[in-house]
């Protein structure tokens, strides 16, 4: 099987998000011209999203704390990071001389998957050459993703 | 202080998370003793083991010896000139546990059970000796002859006649149905 890239864009949602406009309770008064009560904040699309994270790990002189805070915020949303933020993370990694934190992501974004467990796979094979190009050794090369 | 009281109810239930947070929390010593040290030093950057949160504030050991800087200068350069081992020893400087490790299944269960089972017991035998000493003694209602004499008398009144007691019970041969 091959993902077609497609398959897993923009990123990842892993919670069954449904319908959002079934779940507002807000009370509202049936106006005549029939409008809805939603907010009024504009949406950002998952191709924004990525471009955002992307450019935030790209800055040439990301220090440590910025390269922890954006993965530590990332990992806390309910998705997968798209292969280009974490490629882009991993080259902040290089950037910073820190290897331990490149594989520490690895082994962030497998758990990150949960039960699916064709996610991990897929982001390696498209990290491969990036992987190759810094030198970062998966967990499993170095035999820690076994007890 | 978000992650600080998250950190800690999260790890209210897993005994060696609680040990590893507040030993090498505390700037004592680089690797962390593995006691249980009684307080931690909450104004400096504290290591964490967190699965959602990756990268603590501070690495696992940070006071280098001399084998452990010259690696971190190796590191400088180009990382495909580390062998397998060198890698793995700049993860294990930097991070404590890995992924596997933090989810490595605790015994923890089987203290649990065998102590709720341990309260069932203590609980039974309290039970049983509240039946034996503290109970009066049993109405006189409830003996074999008087039930007995209760169950004709109930019958002969035709209690509940349609759908009830003395439905079950057949009149003309004497005996339930």
């Amino acid at each position: 099987f091959s993902p077609v890239g497609k398959m897993f864009r923009p990123v990842v949602r892993l919670s069954t998000s449904g319908v959002r406009s079934l779940t507002r309770t807000r009370p509202c008064y049936s106006a005549p011209l029939a409008s809805r009560c939603y907010s009024h904040a504009k949406v950002e699309t998952d191709e924004e999203f990525d471009a955002r994270w992307v450019t935030y790990f790209s800055k040439p002189d990301i220090d440590a704390w910025e390269l922890k805070k954006g993965m530590n915020t990332l990992i806390g949303y309910d998705l997968v990071p798209e292969p280009k933020i974490l490629d882009s993370a991993l080259r902040a990694c290089r950037r910073l001389n820190d290897l331990a934190s490149a594989i520490r992501i690895l082994e962030a974004v497998k758990d990150k998957s949960g039960p699916h467990k064709d996610i991990y796979p897929y982001l390696i094979q498209e990290l491969q050459p990036t992987l190759i190009e810094l030198g970062i050794s998966t967990p499993e090369d170095l035999g820690m993703d076994i007890l | 202080m978000l992650h600080l009281t998250t950190g800690r109810v999260g790890c209210l239930l897993s005994k060696q998370a609680v040990v590893a947070l507040t030993s090498s929390g505390a700037r004592m010593s680089s690797h962390g003793h593995h006691e249980v040290s009684d307080s931690v030093d909450m104004s400096q950057p504290m290591y964490w083991d967190r699965l959602d949160t990756p990268l603590p504030d501070r690495p696992w050991k940070d006071v280098l010896d001399s084998t452990d800087k010259s690696l971190k200068q190796k590191e400088k350069g180009p990382w495909t000139a580390l062998s397998k081992e060198e890698k793995i020893a700049l993860y294990r400087l930097k991070f404590n546990h890995t992924y596997p490790e933090m989810k490595r299944p605790s015994h923890e269960w089987k203290t649990v059970i065998g102590g709720m089972f341990i309260f069932f017991g203590i609980t039974g035998l309290v039970v049983f000796w509240q039946c034996h000493y503290v109970y009066p003694p049993q109405p006189h209602t409830f003996g074999e002859e008087w039930q007995a004499k209760q169950i004709q008398r109930m019958l002969d009144m035709r209690i509940n006649p349609i759908e009830g007691f003395s439905a079950q019970w057949d009149y003309k041969n004497k005996q339930w149905k």
